[in-house]
């Protein structure tokens, strides 16, 4: 049995339930099930593809030119495990979570075609194919990005339709650049042929891929759909797209610019390395300023897709170094955080969309105290948290830590640029790291802790048992991933001997080492922490018994404290405003209304914002720019027949005179 | 017994603490409470009932345990009088300062627990102070960690012996901010205060009382020791033994002993003479300390490795 027959019973699956779903059925939110298993199925094909050769499947031909052709190999295999987990956890979530949908039978229907999509992607094998599987799922997320119909929702689905399309064109061109110059569709013999290529040709396919992929991904400046699609969509939604959507950019970029592109030279591995650190420290600073839960989440993808874009990028430049065993190092570590970063963001969209249906509120500042009304989506939450920021002993700290590791080996390679910007990259590597803890304090401290901040807050309730389960397979995930990397390295090598031919010197006796130097060990911090701690509890313990007291928190001896008195989200991250305050741009209003002046004050109101540069100052003069232009070209389009008829005779006759 | 070097952070930074507060007593023309203070004031608090706010959760009362636990793992991994540290190969130091952010990260929490204003504000300030810190600490040891080939602490420590580049210099230099900004000391935060309008440390663990603030307070002496050890480690190994013979081990821990006395002087001397920054005046002694390491990897790279 090979993994054929997974792959057609997983994709039966997700079709059945898409079709059960425009049925008249009840209990549309079963339909769910279906679609776990379809995960499941198609989870167990990708593992078989990820150490096998290249399998095809089903080729349908359509016209001589046009075929559907699709293929795995371990690459597409490792995309395919990545997306099967989590679209497995979230449809355990969804059994719960579109119980009170109105529409869920449009939802679940959209839901299964999505993933279909996702898979397709990544197994296409032709450009033809490739088209058609990516425009599916953008077209299909865009339904989804607006399915709560709302002034917010049609216009974050507007730029979301904008922004891709400008990435999609940028992919054609890229493609047709290819197939003009080796003359095939099929990936495989424009790889063979592609060796060939002159160096302007590569560079120009190299910068379309980052542009055309690197929207789709989320790579600043091409972020901006991302902070409005992500939250606008039922979380479940968000999950994937955030999870797992944007990892099919990643897929693109590095088959196109690793796999068929093979060599370039050092500079495209140094600009994605810069692209990367710049992504990943403006992503969270911006995440900080965020006080909507889901944008907040949805900032820190753009944060992570950065921290994959260093590790990615790294690989590049060493592989034009010719250093192809450290190239293997740094796209595992890439690679690694690329799954890493589908399991906690998964994770934490859930989370969010469980204290969203107890609170109905996205806005952290009216949460508070929840862990004491849902304590397990608070727990989930923090292990999300705690995954996201990178700390020992769960997943991100292990794909961080390589990716260190990789930016650290950047020393060997010969040019001085690449020594400077490596460490460099691990410097902005660890500021994120930073920021982003104080983001995940601000954002599990104020939704979570203290008081609760409103009635919604106070009247909470923990979310039903799929809910919690779906979080708690991720959860589990993260530590899983976190505390054996051998498991997920071994799943990863065989894709990356394949592009960089090397098996990446990483040895794994009870600790990894990168390159004969650095040495970690995953299992012995987890046990170590886990021994000391429980030696931590026995030592007081052995303290001997005392009382507890329970009284209110320290008032300074006023009467008692309100929820109105805790420090607040806008409140926690000011310093950070203040001094970062040359990128935020941030603006502040003060209005008084006196009753006598200067002392006798009626109202007083304070706003404050930041300006958001790129919206601002790149894409605002840009739409106006568009707009402008548009109202001159609309002179030529009257509305008169005799005019348009005109047009038709002067082309007509400009052909005559010039076109043989 | 190379095992258990993991101990001597463990047992001894209560004293350390206390000779530097002896010293700093002495520089400022006071006698000041005797050395051993510290562990005086650790028992008691071991002794002592606590009291809980009633908006805590499980969080509050699980932070110190996690903050505890996070500076030990941390110490394990550090060779402290000799390199053979069997601890040594589940982490290097990055891990390290990863671990220590752990504890940071559930050290904030516990101050927005309890739903106060202090808490609240602590958590802010600390939070913002690592990231001005972090990617300064990381670049400096970068530069050790490049000469040396490994981010493995003990291999560190065991490529040279003295500095011996003017990037080691610079390095330092941006290495002892961050250990004055992570330790809390002047002139970054004031560890004498419990004024509302300054502290940072203080304003996390402000509600904590009884055994909770005894492993609060004794966490923070461990990860001051540990800090100290980690310079020592990378900047000046001399006389850190490389085996675990008995005659160097003994050797080592005098030439551990009184490089912990030299850095407790250096402390006391700089919180004497120096006076607390302004808050908002920190990203200029902090970037200025980001310049200085990041001064040091160029030089390094233009100087080629030696």
């Amino acid at each position: 049995m090979g993994p054929e027959i997974f792959l057609y019973t997983g994709v039966l699956f997700f079709l059945s339930a898409a079709s059960a779903s425009l049925m008249h059925i009840p209990k549309k939110q079963y339909i769910f099930v279906l679609s776990c298993l379809g995960a499941l199925s198609l989870g167990i094909a990708g593992l078989f593809l990820v150490s096998s050769t290249k399998i095809g499947f089903l080729p349908v031909h359509v016209s001589p030119y046009f075929q559907f052709a699709f293929s795995g190999d371990s690459l597409a295999g490792f995309f395919i495990v990545v997306i099967s987990l989590l679209s497995f956890a979230v449809s355990v979530f969804s059994t719960g979570y579109a119980k009170d949908f109105k529409n869920k039978g449009w939802l679940a229907f959209l839901y299964n075609i999505f993933i279909v999509s996702m898979y397709a992607v990544v197994l296409s094998e032709n450009i033809f194919t490739f088209l058609v599987s990516w425009e599916t799922m953008t077209v299909i997320s865009y339904f989804l990005v607006t399915f709560d119909r709302n002034d917010k929702s049609s216009k974050a689905g507007l730029v979301y339709a904008v922004m891709s399309h400008i990435g999609t064109a940028f992919i054609v061109i890229l493609f047709l650049v290819l197939y003009t110059q080796t003359g095939s569709m099929e990936f495989s013999s424009i790889r063979a042929a592609s060796q060939n290529l002159p160096e302007h040709i590569k560079t120009i396919v190299f910068i379309c891929s980052v542009i055309g992929f690197g929207t789709k991904a989320g790579i600043i400046p091409f972020h901006i759909w991302l902070p409005g699609a992500h939250p606008a969509a039922p979380s479940n939604i968000s999950s994937l797209m955030s999870g797992v959507m944007i990892k099919t950019g990643i897929y693109g970029f590095i088959r196109i610019s690793m796999d068929i592109l093979g060599h370039g030279p050092e500079w495209w591995g140094i600009a994605v390395i810069v692209t990367g650190a710049v992504s990943s420290v403006i992503g969270v600073l911006y995440a900080l300023m965020e006080h909507d839960i889901k944008k907040l989440l949805a900032y820190h993808s753009i944060e992570n897709i950065g921290i994959i874009f260093l590790g990615i990028g790294s690989a590049m430049m060493f592989r034009s170094n010719g250093l192809y065993t450290l190239s293997a190092i740094a796209l595992i570590a890439g690679l690694y955080h690329t799954l890493n970063h589908a399991i906690f963001k998964g994770l934490l969209f859930l989370g969010a969309g469980s204290i969203m249906r107890a609170t109905h509120t996205k806005n952290m500042e009216e949460m508070g105290g929840l862990i004491k009304s849902m304590p397990y989506t608070g727990l989930f939450f923090l292990i999300g948290s705690v995954a996201i920021c990178g700390l020992p002993p769960l997943n991100g700290f292990v794909s961080e830590w390589l990716t260190y590791q990789a930016l650290l080996l950047g020393f060997n390679a010969p040019s001085i640029t690449s020594k400077v910007i490596s460490p460099l990259g691990g410097a902005a590597l660890a500021l994120t790291g930073a920021l982003a803890a104080a983001c995940f304090v601000k954002a599990f401290g104020i939704s979570f802790l203290g008081m609760p901040r409103s009635r919604q807050a106070q009247d909470a309730k923990e979310s039903s048992i799929s809910m919690i389960s779906g979080m708690a397979i991720l959860a589990i995930f993260c530590l899983l991933a976190g505390i054996f990397p051998e498991t997920v390295i071994s799943m990863i090598s065989p894709s990356v001997l394949n592009i960089t031919g090397s098996h990446g010197d990483i040895s794994y006796k009870g600790f990894l080492t990168a390159n004969q130097s650095s040495s970690l060990s995953p299992v012995a911090i987890f046990l170590s922490i886990t021994f000391i701690c429980i030696a931590a509890f026995i030592f007081v313990a052995a303290c001997g018994k005392k009382k507890t007291v329970s009284a209110d928190s320290w008032d300074c001896g006023m009467l008692s404290l309100t929820s109105r008195m805790q420090y607040t989200a806008t409140a926690f991250t000011k310093p950070i405003r203040i001094i970062f305050k040359k990128i935020y741009l941030p603006k502040r209003e003060l209005r008084i209304a006196y009753i006598l002046k200067p002392l006798f004050v009626k109202s007083l109101k304070y706003s404050g914002e930041i300006t958001p540069f790129f919206e601002s100052y790149v894409y605002e003069p840009l739409t106006i720019f568009i707009h402008k232009a548009a109202a001159k070209a609309k002179m030529l389009q009257s509305g008169s027949l005799n005019l348009y008829l005109g047009y038709i005779l002067i082309t007509l006759m400009l052909l005559l005179m010039f076109g043989t | 017994m190379e095992y258990l070097q993991f101990l001597i952070i463990l047992l001894f930074s209560p004293l350390l603490n206390g000779i530097i507060k002896k010293l700093k007593a002495n520089m400022q023309g006071r006698r000041g409470p005797g050395i051993f203070q510290p562990y005086y004031d650790l028992i008691r608090l071991f002794r002592k009932d606590m009291v809980v706010s009633v908006v805590a959760s499980w969080i509050f009362k699980a932070a110190p345990y996690i903050v505890m636990t996070s500076v030990i793992a941390a110490s394990m991994i550090v060779p402290v009088i000799t390199t053979k540290s069997p601890f040594g190969m589940m982490g290097d130091m990055i891990a390290l300062i990863y671990i220590l952010a752990l504890g940071r990260f559930f050290m904030a929490l516990a101050g927005l627990d309890t739903g106060t204003a202090f808490g609240g504000e602590g958590s802010s300030r600390e939070m913002t102070v690592a990231i001005l810190i972090e990617p300064m600490m990381m670049l400096s040891i970068f530069t050790a960690a490049i000469a040396a080939g490994s981010t493995n602490i003990s291999k560190i420590a065991e490529t040279q012996n003295l500095l011996y580049s003017p990037s080691h210099i610079l390095a330092l230099a941006a290495f002892i901010v961050a250990v004055l900004a992570e330790t809390g000391r002047i002139p970054v935060d004031n560890p004498d205060t419990h004024l509302e309008l300054t502290m940072i440390h203080e304003g996390m663990i402000l509600e904590y009382s009884g055994r909770y603030l005894a492993l609060m307070e004794w966490a923070h002496y461990i990860k001051q020791m540990l800090l100290f050890t980690i310079t020592v480690d990378i900047f000046f190994p001399a006389g850190i033994s490389h085996s675990t013979e008995l005659y160097g081990v003994a050797a080592a821990s005098g030439a551990y002993a009184v490089k912990m006395l030299f850095m407790a002087a250096a402390m006391a001397l700089i919180e004497s003479t120096r006076a607390k920054m302004r808050f908002f005046q920190l990203p200029s002694l902090l970037g200025g300390a980001f310049i200085l390491a990041l001064l040091s990897l160029v030089t390094y790279i233009m100087m080629g490795s030696r």
